[in-house]
């Protein structure tokens, strides 16, 4: 008996725990918002930090796109080859990517390639009091260090989204038209004919703009929360990628909800 | 000589009855402090200090004795939890946010550890409080950066990076920083650990020179007894969060207390012990 009220107490505790997390980090996006001036007034802080995060990523991110758009195809020929509708191949290719798998898999990619990376730095600088000695230099650390690295992330994941896309649209083509031998031609039309811009483009840019926002603020929030000990700083490392999976599959799933447009019966 | 005019021009503003710490204006005080960072373990139980104005003290005690704690409340990354930590007369805990902003302006902290930017080099490490803090362009800041490291003799390190530094020179990096923008209090934590005997020297005589011709006030955290009654005005011993024994540098040299004996003369027997707490030796080992 003991025992069970035991297990809901630790049930409730990391419910209570999980949620003042939740929290803490919206707060820590108010203040990375109040105190984004210097951002915007000093753009080199975040041009660099577009660099470190978005520049320092492009080959995973390229190579990646370039082979999902080649299996896309592969397996895509499988089954509409089955109806005659091989033709149809550019479409299945774009969609996908454009709508999921280019903000989802990118997303995925940076937050285990970038966001990893910003909490681990801004964790050993913690450690190693490069924090504290800013503050105590009357230089705000979430003004200078905290706020490019965020801005530099949002910045960067939708373009990467854009690039995996694109990448995968090219590998899809190798694979369909130049190793299958479908037309060219059909494939770009096709494709072309639709692709809706709105739905299908300007719906999976705003997804990775949601989670650009998303996996930049659990990046930079560990890494400011992190234990100041070498054990912390790779516990946060460690929580920032799986918790920015987890958030991106989640926020995917509630985003397409929202922009879906067939009927449920 | 600059440094026998300097001492003469001491001499002439503090007349020695000024050298007693109550008897000028004291810059930093601390009244009857105490402070844990747990609520179990306090680390200061009623520090009383004062250093005057224009002076160089030193803080001395064991390791873990908490003089960086000290520091810690005077930049204010915390708060004592009772008793008065005042600078320029000034209590730390209750500035708002812009009394803070102005009294860290007015401040430079050297850390234990140096705390050097790891993503800067030396030049945009000792750069940086200057390009956050002034409108100076940039051919004024490459000189004043330049006069800086060459104080503590690493103009030739400019480029390098931290990780590419020795212990000692990233400590000299540091000093620079703190010094960057000729600080009103400078506290530094530990300058002399970590570096050779030149270097330590050198470090020293900078740190007294820096006191009295940019008319700073100093606090040097250190364990390092003979190199800091070289340079020092003052002398506070610290121990379990208490003070101990203070006093100008003859009177320490000359004091019969047992705990100054013990620490300047390096014993490890004495009032203080060199043991943490722990069970006997025979029980421990059975
Ligand atoms: N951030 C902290 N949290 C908890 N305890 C601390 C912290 N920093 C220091 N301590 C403890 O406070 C004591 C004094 O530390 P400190 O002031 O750093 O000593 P020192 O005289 O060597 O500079 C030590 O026992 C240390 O374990
Ligand atoms: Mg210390």
């Amino acid at each position: 008996m003991i025992a069970v009220f035991d297990a809901i107490g630790r049930v409730g505790s990391a419910v209570i725990a999980g949620v003042s997390r939740i929290g803490y980090a919206t707060r820590f996006l108010f203040a990375i918002l109040r105190h984004s001036g210097p951002s915007f007034m000093r753009p080199r802080l975040v041009i660099r930090e577009v660099y470190q995060a978005g520049v320092l990523s492009l080959i995973i991110v390229c190579m990646s796109g370039l082979f999902v758009g080649m299996v896309l195809a592969l397996q895509g020929y499988e089954t509409l080859s089955r109806y005659g509708a091989s033709e149809s191949m550019g479409v299945l290719v774009a969609m996908a990517l454009v709508r999921e798998l280019g903000p989802v898999v990118a997303g995925l990619l940076f937050a285990s390639r970038a966001g990893s990376a910003m909490t681990a730095e801004i964790g050993l600088m913690k450690t190693t009091e490069q924090l504290a000695a800013m503050e105590v230099m009357a230089v705000d650390p979430i003004a200078r260090v905290v706020a490019p690295r965020f801005w530099g992330g949002v910045i960067s994941l939708p373009l990467l989204a854009v690039l995996f896309s694109t990448l995968g649209v090219f590998g899809g083509f190798l694979v369909a038209v130049k190793l299958i031998g479908v037309d060219s031609g059909a494939f770009w039309s096709q494709m072309q004919a639709s692709v809706d811009w709105r739905y299908g483009v300007m719906n999976g840019v705003i997804k990775s703009v949601v989670f650009g926002i998303a996996v930049s603020l659990i990046a930079v929030f560990e890494g400011y929360d992190a234990d100041p000990t070498a054990e912390g700083v790779s516990a946060a490392t460690t929580r920032t990628v799986v918790t920015s999976a987890l958030a991106i599959l989640a926020l995917d799933f509630v985003l397409t909800v929202f922009m879906f447009r067939g009927e449920i019966n | 000589m600059p440094d026998t005019i300097i001492a003469m021009s001491l001499v002439a503003e503090f007349p020695p009855s000024a050298l007693s710490p109550n008897a000028c204006e004291n810059l930093v005080e601390l009244k009857d402090v105490s402070f844990g960072y747990t609520r179990a373990r306090k680390i200061l139980s009623g520090v009383t200090l004062a250093v005057p104005k224009g002076k160089l003290v030193a803080v001395m005690g064991g390791s873990g004795c908490g003089k960086t704690t000290i520091l810690r409340l005077l930049c204010g990354q915390h708060r004592a939890s009772s008793g008065e930590v005042l600078v320029g007369g000034q209590s730390v805990a209750t500035m708002d946010r812009e009394q803070m902003f102005a009294h860290r302006r007015k401040l430079g902290m050297l850390f234990q550890f140096g705390a050097l930017f790891t993503d800067l080099s030396v030049f945009d490490n000792v750069a940086f409080p200057m390009r956050e803090h002034t409108q100076l362009p940039q051919d004024i800041i490459h000189d004043l950066v330049l006069m800086k490291l060459n104080a503590v003799g690493l103009r030739g390190a400019a480029r390098l990076k931290p990780s590419e530094l020795s212990g000692g020179m990233a400590r000299r990096v540091a000093l620079a920083r703190t010094i960057a923008l000729d600080p009103q209090l400078a506290l530094y934590d530990e300058p002399f650990a970590g570096l050779d005997p030149i270097s330590l020297s050198v470090v020293g005589q900078l740190i007294r020179k820096l006191n009295d011709a940019l008319n700073m006030t100093s606090i040097l955290v250190t364990h390092d007894v003979v190199e800091s009654m070289k340079i020092v005005d003052y002398i506070y011993f610290i121990s379990e969060g208490r003070v101990v024994a203070h006093g100008d540098v003859p009177s320490i040299k000359a004091s019969t207390d047992p705990f100054v004996r013990q620490f300047v003369d390096g014993q490890s027997d004495g009032p203080v012990r060199f043991h943490y707490p722990a069970k006997t030796l025979a029980e421990d080992f059975a």
